[in-house]
C-alpha cells in the first residue's frame, strides 16, 4: 500500500462549502442514476430476473400447452400477458433484497446523515424497479412474439399493458421494501417474499383458468389480485379490456401504496435498528 | 472535568468558543438494556477527541445519536450550534460520518461512488467530477479510481470511505472505529490521514477500543463503560489519575505466575493485574521502597525476573483501574 504522507494530504485538503441544496427531486435522481450504474455493473441480476419467466414460458407452452388448452399456439397466447405479471410480482423481491443488502452495509447511515430529501433513496429503488420490469417484459415479449405470440390490440394494447404492469409492479414492490427494511439478510427477504407469492401467483389465473378448481379454492382465485392483474393485462393486450378491469387490477396496488408508502418512511425514520 | 482547561486555549471569538459537540444526559434504551445511561460531553472545536471503551460500551450508540441516526430517549445534544432533535437536516449539512462498515456502494466503481455523494450534496456536472478526482487524488486512488470497491483492499475502502466524508468540508467528522480490522500499516495510513484532517481544521470525534489509538491521536479521551462516562481528561492527565509508581514485572517462566502475584500481594496493596499474554504483572506501588522490597521477595522465593520496571500506567492499566476490572479492552493481535 502507498504511504500516504499527512503534509501532501492537508496541502491537497481544501475546505469546501455546500453548493446550493439541491432539490428532492434532483436527489431522486441521483438515485435512479445509481440504480442504472447497478445494471451497468451487475448485469447478472438480469439474468437471474428474466430466466425463470423464460424457463416458464418455454415450459408451460410446450409442454403443458397442448393438454391444457388444446394446442401450445393457442395456450401461448393464453400465457403470455399472465407471465409478464408474474415477472413484475417476481421482479418486485429484487429491490428488497437490495434494499437489505445496502441496510446491511451500513450504506443508508451515510445516506441517512447526509442533508437530503429522506424518501429519495426509495425513488431510486423504484427506478431500478421500473428499468427492471421494462426488461424483463420487453425480453419475455419478444421471446412470446418469436414463438407465435399475437397481441390482438397491437402497439397501443402492449403499451397500454405494459404501463398497467409498471403500476402493479410499483404497487408490490412496498412490500419487499418493508420487508427489506425489517429483515436484516437478503436471502430471508427471498425466501419471505417468495414463500409469500408462491400461491399469490400459482392459485392465479395465470397458468390455467380456474374453472375445474375446487369451489373454495376458485372463491379465492376470483378475488386474488394477481388474477385481477392478468384479466386487465390480457384484456389490454387482446383490445377486450373494460376500463372497470383496469380499476380493479389497480385497487390492490394502489392499497398497498397508500398503506405501505407512510409505513416505509416510518420504519425508515425510526431509525432504532 | 477539565473543561476550563481547554477552554482557555481557543479563539475568544464566539463561534469559535461555542463546542463542536455538546450533549447533557443522553440516554438510549433498547429493550432493557440502557445502551447509553445518561452522558455528558464537550468537545471543543478543532481537536481529536476520542471516545474510549470496551465493546458494548455505548460507544456507536452515543456516536449515532449525535449523527442523527438515533433518537435519544432523554436528554439533549447539539453539533455545531445545531439541536439533534429539533434541526436535524441542519445537523447533517455540518457533519460526515464514517461507520464501522465502509458505508460505500461496492458495485460501484471508487469515482461513481464520490460522484454519487458530490452530486447529492448538489455539485452538478463538471463540478461533480472535479471534487471526486480532486479527493481520489488527495487519498492517492486514483490509479483504482475505475475498479469497483468491492476489489479494493481493507485499507483503500476505510481511505475511499473517509474520502466519502469529505466531499463537502465537516465541521465535524465522526469516526466510528475508523482502524478496526485493518493492518498496521493501513492503521498508520489512516492515522496519519486523521491528523491531516485535524491539521486543516477539522473537528473529529472518534470511538475506539484500543488504547493506543486513542493515546496516539486525541487531544482529549472520554472513558465509556457500560453506557456511562468514567473518566474524561487527556491521557497524561487519565494517567496521572490513576497513580504513578507503576510496578511492571515480566517473568522468565509463566508457570510461576501464580505464586509470584501471592508474594507481590503480600508486599503491594494495589490490584494485581495479569497482562492477557500472561506473562507479565504490574501493581501500583505506593513507594520506590514498597517496590524494591517486593523485587527483593520475588528474587528470595527464586523467581527468575526477564525484566522489571517501575514507571506510569499504560491507558490499559488506567482503563482496567476504572473499571474496576470489569472492562477488557480490545487487543491487538500479536505483531499487530
Amino acid at each position: 500500500m502507498t504511504d500516504l504522507s499527512s503534509a501532501a494530504l492537508s496541502a491537497r485538503l481544501e475546505m469546501v462549502a455546500p453548493p446550493k441544496a439541491p432539490s428532492a427531486f434532483s436527489n431522486a435522481l441521483v438515485f435512479g442514476w445509481r440504480a442504472i450504474l447497478k445494471f451497468k455493473h451487475v448485469p447478472e441480476q438480469l439474468f437471474d430476473l428474466v430466466m425463470t419467466p423464460i424457463m416458464f414460458t418455454l415450459l408451460f407452452t410446450f409442454v403443458f400447452g397442448g393438454a391444457l388448452a388444446g394446442s401450445t399456439s393457442a395456450y401461448l397466447q393464453f400465457f403470455l400477458p399472465g407471465i409478464l405479471v408474474q415477472t413484475v410480482v417476481f421482479n418486485a423481491v429484487y429491490s428488497g433484497m437490495g434494499l437489505s443488502t445496502d441496510l446491511g452495509k451500513g450504506l443508508f447511515d451515510r445516506f441517512r446523515s447526509l442533508p437530503i430529501w429522506s424518501l429519495a433513496p426509495f425513488a431510486g429503488l423504484m427506478v431500478g424497479d421500473v428499468l427492471r420490469h421494462l426488461i424483463a417484459g420487453a425480453i419475455i415479449l419478444t421471446i412470446g412474439l418469436t414463438l407465435g405470440y399475437r397481441p390482438e390490440a397491437g402497439i397501443p394494447g402492449v403499451i397500454a399493458a405494459f404501463a398497467l404492469l409498471l403500476a402493479v409492479g410499483f404497487g408490490m414492490g412496498w412490500i419487499f421494501i418493508v420487508l427489506g427494511l425489517l429483515i436484516r439478510t437478503p436471502t430471508t427477504v427471498m425466501t419471505a417474499g417468495f414463500t409469500f407469492l408462491f400461491p399469490l401467483v400459482f392459485a392465479s389465473n395465470i397458468m390455467v383458468e380456474p374453472q375445474t378448481m375446487p369451489g373454495w379454492l376458485r372463491a379465492f382465485v376470483d378475488v386474488n389480485p394477481v388474477s385481477l392483474m392478468t384479466s386487465a393485462i390480457r384484456g389490454l393486450m387482446a383490445g377486450q379490456a373494460s376500463l372497470n378491469d383496469v380499476l380493479m387490477a389497480l385497487l390492490a396496488p394502489a392499497l398497498l401504496t397508500l398503506l405501505l408508502a407512510p409505513v416505509t418512511l416510518w420504519l425508515y425514520r425510526r431509525s432504532d435498528r | 472535568m477539565n473543561d476550563a482547561v481547554h477552554m482557555t486555549n481557543l479563539q475568544s471569538r464566539d463561534e469559535r468558543t461555542l463546542p463542536a459537540v455538546s450533549a447533557r444526559g443522553l440516554v438510549k434504551r433498547f429493550g432493557e438494556l440502557r445502551a447509553v445511561d445518561g452522558i455528558d460531553l464537550d468537545v471543543p472545536r478543532g481537536m481529536i477527541f476520542a471516545i474510549l471503551g470496551p465493546n458494548g460500551a455505548g460507544k456507536t450508540t452515543l456516536m449515532r445519536m449525535l449523527a442523527t441516526l438515533l433518537t435519544p430517549d432523554d436528554g439533549s445534544a447539539s453539533v455545531m450550534g445545531h439541536d439533534v432533535i429539533a434541526a436535524p437536516h441542519d445537523v447533517r449539512a455540518s457533519i460526515a460520518m464514517t461507520g464501522q462498515f465502509a458505508s460505500l456502494d461496492e458495485d460501484l466503481t471508487g469515482r461513481e461512488n464520490l460522484l454519487l455523494l458530490a452530486r447529492l450534496w448538489g455539485f452538478r456536472g463538471r463540478s461533480a467530477k472535479d471534487r471526486a478526482d480532486n479527493l481520489l487524488a488527495a487519498f492517492e486512488l486514483s490509479d483504482a479510481a475505475g475498479r469497483q470497491v468491492k476489489t479494493y483492499s481493507g485499507g483503500m475502502r476505510r481511505r475511499l470511505d473517509i474520502a466519502a466524508s469529505l466531499i463537502v468540508t465537516p465541521g465535524v467528522l465522526f469516526l466510528d472505529e475508523p482502524t478496526t480490522g485493518l493492518d498496521p500499516n493501513a492503521r498508520q495510513s489512516v492515522w496519519r490521514m486523521i491528523r491531516a484532517l485535524a491539521d486543516s481544521g477539522v473537528t473529529i470525534l472518534l470511538t475506539t477500543q484500543y488504547l493506543d489509538e486513542a493515546d496516539q491521536l486525541a487531544a482529549r479521551i472520554a472513558v465509556i463503560d457500560k453506557g456511562r462516562k468514567i473518566a474524561e481528561g487527556t491521557s497524561r492527565e487519565l494517567k496521572a489519575a490513576t497513580g504513578s509508581g507503576f510496578l511492571h514485572v515480566a517473568l522468565a517462566d509463566p508457570a510461576r505466575l501464580a505464586e509470584a502475584e501471592a508474594i507481590l500481594a503480600c508486599h503491594l496493596t494495589g490490584t494485581i493485574q495479569r497482562s492477557p499474554e500472561g506473562a507479565q504483572l504490574s501493581v501500583m506501588a505506593g513507594s520506590t521502597d514498597a517496590a524494591s522490597q517486593a523485587i527483593a521477595a520475588l528474587i528470595a522465593a527464586r523467581i527468575e525476573l526477564a525484566d522489571f520496571s517501575m514507571g506510569s500506567p499504560s491507558l490499559e492499566e488506567v482503563f482496567f483501574a476504572l473499571t474496576g476490572g470489569s472492562g477488557r479492552l480490545g487487543k491487538r493481535e500479536k505483531g499487530d
